[in-house]
């Protein structure tokens, strides 16, 4: 009995299509990544249960860095705030800063400010490029003798007056409670007892009283 | 589609001694081309980060000397913690800082305290007061705070600790050996 023939079919495939198609999600990948933003300070946040994202504008942010050190900073669409803040600054110091020096504020991007009031005007004369690599101070903020960081809150209060303030404070884990309790002395002395702590999110921990009430609440953000 | 007219010369004849040269197919295999892109993507989807910081809001109270501007606070009903060097949190009931107890962060044994004396006391009056010790770092004072929550405790306040306390808690530190 004459078998029936089956005919050999090659196996290769067109991979052509494939390749489009891997490619094509390739190019979306690299062009939607968005690099974090070489930041001046390196910050590792702790976590909190927190689900309410950290707003963007109206910022006002106090940074912590591991050591202790805190610096001050606007969010950069603020600009008019910005200057508000510098002018006023300059004013009640007698910090005598030139125009240039007070415009390296609102358009440096990176501009922390982490000097006292004694080095800010040669802090602020120096570019982006020269501040790579060098050690700031930070603001004295320690006790409430010499706070200085009181007088840029204050400064801060004065330009968005009118406006919302979000004033956000950004730890390292690694920072001592002191200085936490200076910028909170600092707040306190301008009557800012509302603000907002950066932290990374972390899911409620399963059987906690959190995690029923969120359950409770169906899937309501929690703030 | 991806081949090319490879005949190469068009109506070119040949001339004698010219080699005929053999007809090469241009099809290449896409197989490694194609692993290296799902390789590149799996880096990519990886890499990106989509998480967002969030935000913890904390209120403070108002600083006041007068009296009746102050929260009352019952004594059976407050729970003192201090967080301290070496993610230790010491905590006593009441206002008595001698009763001192100590405790940690790891195993959630604080969390089981606090539990435990919320369960006790009337929920309308219990109250967590934090007192972190110049030692403790700002990630045991947002740990506690997320603490608060996690726990569902209403009220709580975070406040500077008194010499007194320090003391009790440096001594037991030094009876613990801890540095």
């Amino acid at each position: 009995m004459p078998r029936a023939k089956i005919p050999r079919k090659s196996t290769t495939i067109d991979m052509t299509a494939m390749c489009d198609v891997a490619f094509l999600l390739l190019s979306f990948f690299i062009l939607a990544t968005k690099f974090k933003p070489p930041e001046a300070l390196s910050v590792t946040t702790p976590s909190s249960v927190s689900s309410k994202v950290a707003p963007e504008k109206n910022v006002v942010l106090i940074t912590m860095d591991k050591e202790g050190k805190v610096y001050f900073s606007v969010s950069d669409v603020n600009k008019q705030e910005k200057k508000d803040i510098i002018d006023e600054i300059n004013t009640s110091k007698n910090l005598g800063l030139t125009d240039a020096e007070k415009a390296n504020f609102s358009k440096n991007p990176t501009a922390y400010i982490g000097v006292p009031f004694s080095m800010l005007k040669s802090y602020l004369d120096k570019s982006a490029d020269q501040l790579k690599g060098v050690t700031l101070p930070g603001i004295p903020a320690q006790d409430s003798t010499n706070n200085e960081l009181t007088d840029w809150v204050r400064a801060a209060v004065g330009a968005f007056q009118g406006g919302h303030m979000n004033l956000l404070v950004k730890g390292d884990d690694a920072a001592k409670y002191p200085s936490f309790q200076g910028v909170i002395i600092a707040f306190k002395k301008n009557d800012q007892l509302k603000f907002q702590l950066v932290t990374s999110p972390v899911s409620a921990p399963i059987g906690s009283e959190l995690e029923k009430v969120q359950k409770a609440a169906g899937n309501k953000v929690s703030e | 589609m991806a081949e090319m007219d490879t005949s190469g010369g068009g109506g070119h004849k040949k001339g004698p001694g010219v080699k005929k040269s053999k007809k090469l197919s241009t099809r290449v295999d896409l197989t490694p081309m194609v692993d290296l892109g799902f390789l590149l993507i799996t880096f990519f989807i990886f890499t990106t980060t989509m998480s967002q910081p969030t935000a913890m809001k904390l209120n403070l109270p108002k600083d006041t000397d007068k009296p009746d501007e102050q929260n009352k606070l019952k004594e059976s009903a407050a729970l003192t913690v201090m967080p301290s060097k070496s993610d230790m949190v010491y905590y006593y009931e009441g206002l008595d800082p001698s009763k001192l107890q100590s405790s940690t962060f790891k195993k959630n044994a604080i969390r089981d305290i606090i539990l435990d004396k919320k369960r006790r006391t009337d929920p309308k009056d219990f109250m967590v007061i934090i007192k972190p010790t110049k030692d403790a770092t700002y990630k045991n004072t947002v740990d506690i705070l997320d603490e608060m929550k996690i726990d569902d405790v209403k009220r709580y306040a975070l406040v500077d600790i008194t010499p007194d306390e320090y003391k009790f808690v440096a001594l037991t530190e030094q009876a613990n050996g801890i540095k």
